[in-house]
């Protein structure tokens, strides 16, 4: 096992290498830089000689090789650099925004899972019939529908039947659970929706196949109550897709508040990132990439070692 | 849908309905979504012919028109009918999401069956480059991909944003197709075409392939749906397809919300559309899986 | 939906009157957090470095400035840190006698060296600062302080607009101990003499700040501190004034969004609504075929309604009022009748476009397809890029509009790589002699984005800046506004229209033309 463990996380190191080496140079294909949208965003009267002066003092005017160069020792050191935009460290900029995306991402999880565990297990229990085809219309949806539309139809909702409306200042949960709560708890809701449908649909297959195997059968045989059948034996082995699932939905979570922060006007990663985009902050999108990309290798990491656990044959495969 | 009306499939086993009889009896849902789906391909061929007016034109007499027997879904703030660019709207979606989720699965496929099919050290490096690939949640790459590449806009159509959806999908289909193509690899009758000295190309393309017909046209259709979502999410955000263009994520963005008292029709009738589309495409691909390969049942 | 106020008439329709008479017929009252919106968050807090409203709403209240204008008298000007000053006959040397014991936050005392540290980084910014005024004072030849509270200017050269200049919102007094210490400093640290001190800068969130005790203008400011809130979307913006997180937003709003607020809120809210100093511009690459020939352009122009287009984008957008190089409303402006006489600017639009046809097709281009540029910002880029595309099928010419972050965009503009483009024009004032500016021939100035080069505009332009005389002046300027439009190398498209929407607990607030000033919140009070 620790052999195996080792190995995995040997490998997450090209991974990551690799995602570094394509952000930066994918960013760099196409001349034309930050310091313009700086100085000349709002209609400045710039020479062209300020612009250069600028570049240099950023260094831009760097050789590409050598900034490439600058940027790898950086991240060997854990130094994900310096915003272009606000000069300030990238990981301060990161972290002050964090603390928000991540806790809409664990109420998300929360609704998702709350929702999700009884509807799949209703539809695969009850499967073929009209309660299979509305769960499976409703998860469907919850594919379907663009969050950000979801998260608007809710503002507007709210507005309109209550002249009510979520703080717009971010107040931490241990400061003021309350104040904090209904800030949040709305966009988890927009995001949740799609969450949860991935969930129960996972939920709902995985338990089908289970209690297609040899042992529930058995035990069904043997005139074990239904239920109990459900609980002991078959909800329990089909959680294991279903942690999956519940993982890696996780860490790409951070992607789907993307647009759904931009609609409820929060201070997260995700709106970080639309606006670095827009301003061709590479500092920061490089940053931002990056620390995704490690939070996705480590779910997945996770989630490949709980299955080493339950399943031997991966270990020595 | 090809394959619904290809010979191979219909000679497997005698049966007494066609096979496209077969698909609607055994999945009803599947039927009714294939049916939006063909409407939303008549309305994108010939928008010109179903929309009642044209997508472009000012009116700044008929500003935000509530929805009336003159324009079915109101109008927008510059007065131009929402039935109508909702209508050029589909060609939008269909053109973009096909030739993402067409370039995106079939590039991913190819990967897949070379990764396969050469096994060894190709194999391992075609899997380090999607696990890269995989690293970035879908939305994120395809911003980045926008960031680097702005626009370059072919017949109307912006190359490099429909380039921009389709590489989140490649790693997705490159992973599954691998998966179908390496159970084919170890097969008897590989071994012995390789004996008989047969060349690479044709043991791809004549014993690998078929195999990966169904998964990979299974994800084509799945990628269409979300190809679609993901044109509307970055139109949205101001990254995708610009106005005046008639594109159903451009339409809920700017200052759509602005008008919510006055003109709810302007960020209902685009929502519904994108959902609607997504939808289809989404249970079509859910359907079509069920029926081309029951062994995965989700 | 209401009715749309037209263009020019509305123009001037200032309302601040109303307010004063409010303001002034109660006794201010202290105390209060003002919470208010900011739609954009400043890269850094240094005005000198900066063209962008954002830093100064941030940074206002913590800086005076030389000189500054009388918002209720706009565009007279008033002191600021001067308490006085002289013009020399001969427009040469501006003397300013300074107001004592002003305090910086840190607790020193201001003197004329720091009023002329700070504008000699402004003129001649050192290694690794950043100043966008340079240009500005090019024409200050010395400063000089004989005594710590007077500072004298001499320059090279008249210029009509220096005044102007010593009263912008951007060049905010810093220490010279401070500077001396570290030129960039201000970029990051805020030590000022201005009326709140600063507390905090939550990144993404909000700016705070709180009462300056020591402030040199007695009994101000009534606040007892302010907190910008960064609202980053329109639609997030309005909601938090609808739903009263924040008390107001003082950059401006569109009409749809004004009329939103109104119906939702009803007396709650105040409207303030006034002509604005920005414009957007049509611009041809004069140096691109077919757009180096003026049939073309003229034709290109001629097709544009103007004032239809203005009746109905007022509607829905900041853009309004029909006007030449100078603000419609300002003191300089070409009245509407001499304007409707210009190339572009007629009423009868379909002659306009009969004669636009017969040129494209006498310049053989009666099938013209072009690129249209713009940047990806919501209002009111993308409505005057949907309408201008319209306009121009009209009379045949099919467009494609490219809407492009502004990296790339203005890149395009600078490197000559486009065909079309809609460019912006951002004044703080109406002295001409800005305005003007766009229009110079592009070797004297790059930021004229058609490449044009014309000798006859920049001796008309040089001999307005030091025309001494206002109606010769005027004069000059109506020349160089038929020169430019005859050629259609650029041209204004419409004007903005500013629209201010506050809570009416907040009092003493001023409207301006300019979204860039009265940024200080030194006289805001809340009536609660």
């Amino acid at each position: 096992m620790l052999r195996y463990t080792i190995n995995r996380i040997l490998l997450m190191i090209p991974t990551l290498i690799g995602v570094a080496v394509l952000v930066f140079f994918m960013l760099r294909i196409v001349p034309g830089d930050i310091v313009e949208v700086k100085l000349r965003g709002d209609g400045g009267n710039i020479t062209q000689e300020v612009v250069e002066q600028e570049r240099k003092r950023l260094g831009l005017d760097r050789p590409l090789l050598i900034q490439f160069k600058d940027y790898m020792i950086g991240l060997a050191k854990l130094d994900l650099g310096i915003s272009m935009w606000t000069e300030r460290p990238v990981i301060e900029e990161i972290a002050i925004r964090l603390e928000l995306s991540l806790e809409v991402a664990i109420l998300a999880t929360i609704i998702a899972i709350l929702l999700a565990v009884p509807l799949g297990t209703a539809a695969a229990l009850m499967r073929d019939t009209w309660v299979d085809y509305a769960v499976r219309i409703i998860t469907i949806g919850g594919l379907s529908i663009p969050s950000f539309w979801f998260g608007m139809l809710i503002m507007l909702t709210l507005l309109s039947l209550f002249n009510w409306l979520p703080p717009i200042v971010f107040t931490p949960i241990y400061v003021d659970p309350v104040a904090n709560l209904t800030q949040l708890i709305w966009p988890a809701m927009a995001v949740g929706y799609r969450y949860c449908a991935v969930t129960a649909r996972m939920i709902r297959s995985s338990l089908l196949e289970i209690m297609s195997e040899d042992y529930i059968r058995t035990a069904r045989a043997k005139g074990v109550y239904e239920k109990l059948v459900v609980s002991r034996h078959a909800l329990r082995n089909a959680m294991l897709p279903a942690i999956t699932v519940i993982g890696l939905e996780f860490a790409f979570l951070i992607g789907g508040l993307v647009v759904t922060e931009q609609v409820f006007n929060l201070n997260g990663i995700g709106q970080l990132f639309v606006q670095s985009v827009s301003r061709n902050d590479f500092m920061l999108i490089q940053g931002m990439v990056m620390m995704i990309a490690v939070f996705y290798v480590f779910v997945n990491l996770i989630v490949d070692l709980l299955y080493a656990v339950f399943d031997p044959r991966i270990r020595y495969g | 849908m090809a394959v619904i009306s290809a010979p191979a499939s219909a000679a497997v086993a005698p049966r007494r309905r066609g096979p496209v009889m077969e698909f609607i009896y055994k999945q009803p849902l599947g039927a009714v979504s294939l049916v939006v789906i063909l409407i939303m391909m008549f309305a994108g061929i010939f928008s010109e012919l179903v929309a009642p007016y044209d997508p472009l034109t000012i009116d700044f007499a008929s500003i935000l028109a509530a929805p009336s027997w003159d324009h079915w879904m109101g109008t927008d703030a510059y007065g131009r009918d929402i039935f109508s660019r909702i209508i050029h709207g589909s060609r939008t979606a269909l053109v973009i999401g096909f030739a993402a989720s067409f370039i995106g699965s079939t590039l991913g496929a190819m990967l897949g069956v070379a990764s396969a099919f050469f096994g060894g050290k190709i194999d391992d490096w075609i899997q380090r480059f999607v696990d890269v690939l995989l690293a970035f949640p879908i939305i994120v790459l395809a911003l980045v991909v926008v960031a680097a590449l702005r626009k370059t806009v072919v017949a109307g159509v912006d190359v490099n944003l429909v380039f921009a959806i389709s590489i989140p999908i490649l790693p997705r289909v490159a992973r599954v197709v691998r998966a179908a193509a390496l159970s084919v690899r170890v097969m008897p009758y590989v071994d012995a075409a390789r004996a008989a000295g047969y060349s690479n190309s044709r043991i791809i393309f004549r014993h690998m392939a078929p195999n990966v017909v169904a998964p990979y046209l299974i994800m084509f259709t799945a990628f269409i749906a979300q190809a679609i979502l993901l044109e509307a999410s970055l139109s949205f955000l101001g990254l995708g397809v610009t106005e005046p263009t008639a594109a159903w994520g451009l339409m809920l963005s700017g200052n759509a919300a602005d008008f919510y008292r006055e003109a709810p029709w302007m960020i209902l009738f685009p929502g519904i559309a994108i959902s609607l589309a997504v939808f289809a495409f989404n249970l079509f691909g859910d359907s079509l899986r069920d029926y081309l390969d029951p062994r995965f049942r989700v | 939906m209401k009715a749309p106020i037209l263009g020019l008439v509305g123009a001037l329709a200032f309302t601040f009157g109303g307010v004063f008479s409010e303001a002034h017929a109660q006794q201010p009252k202290r105390g209060g957090i003002l919470q208010f919106a900011i739609s954009a968050e400043a890269p850094h807090y240094d005005p000198h470095a900066s063209d962008t409203y954002a830093t100064l709403h941030f940074s206002s209240p913590f800086y005076s400035t030389l000189l500054t204008y009388d918002l209720s008298k706009f565009p007279a000007i008033k002191g600021d840190l001067a308490k006085s000053w002289t013009v020399s006959p001969d427009k040469l040397t501006y003397t300013f006698v300074l107001n004592e014991g002003v305090k910086f936050h840190d607790g020193t005392t201001l003197t004329s060296e720091d009023i002329k540290a700070t504008y000699d980084r402004l003129r001649n910014p050192p290694q690794g600062v950043v100043s966008n005024r340079r240009a500005t004072f090019a024409d200050i030849d010395t400063i000089e302080t004989p005594n710590p509270t007077t500072v004298v200017f001499k320059l090279k050269a008249v210029n009509s607009s220096m005044l102007d200049h010593f009263a912008s919102p951007w060049n905010t007094v810093y220490s010279a101990k401070d500077l001396a210490a570290d030129p960039a400093g201000p970029r990051t640290k805020i030590n000022g003499t201005g009326p709140f001190t600063f507390v905090e800068h939550v990144k993404g969130s909000h700016v705070a700040g709180k009462k300056n005790d020591n402030y040199f203008k007695k009994g101000l400011p009534y606040l007892d501190g302010y907190r910008g809130v960064f609202t980053l979307q329109a639609a997030a913006m309005l909601n938090a004034i609808q739903g009263g997180q924040v008390l107001g937003e003082f950059r401006g709003i569109s009409p749809a969004e004004r009329d939103r607020l109104v119906s939702a809120m009803g007396d709650k809210l105040r409207i303030e609504e006034s002509s604005w100093t920005l414009n957007l511009l049509v611009s041809f690459n004069t140096e691109k075929p077919p757009f180096n020939d003026v049939k073309v352009r003229r034709a290109l122009l001629l097709a544009i309604d103007r004032w239809g287009g203005s009746q109905g984008l007022s509607r829905i957008s900041t853009l309004r009022a029909v006007g030449g190089v100078v603000r419609p409303g300002a003191p300089l402006a070409t009245p509407e009748a001499e304007l409707a006489k210009l190339p572009g600017f007629g009423k009868d639009i379909k002659a306009a476009r009969a004669e636009a046809r017969k040129l494209l097709k006498e310049a053989g281009q009666e099938n013209l397809k072009f690129v249209l540029w713009n940047r990806n910002l919501a209002m009111p880029y993308t409505p005057a890029g949907i309408f201008l595309v319209d306009q121009w099928r009209q009379i045949g010419v099919e467009v494609e509009h490219k809407q492009s972050d502004t990296a790339p965009y203005i890149a395009a503009m600078q490197s000559g790589n486009f065909d079309v483009a809609i460019d912006f024009s951002n004044l703080f004032n109406d002295d001409p002699t800005l305005s003007l500016t766009k229009f110079l021939s592009h070797k004297k100035n790059p930021l004229n984005m058609s490449r044009a080069n014309d000798d006859e505009v920049d001796k008309l332009y040089d001999q307005q800046l030091r025309e001494g005389d206002v109606e010769k002046r005027k004069a000059l300027i109506r020349a160089l506004e038929k020169r430019v439009f005859e050629q259609g190398y650029q041209q204004p498209l419409l004007w903005w229209h500013r629209i201010v929407p506050t809570h009416k607990v907040v009092m003493g607030w001023k409207m301006s033309p300019s979204h860039n000033l009265g940024a200080d919140l030194a006289e805001v009070w809340l009536n609660q």
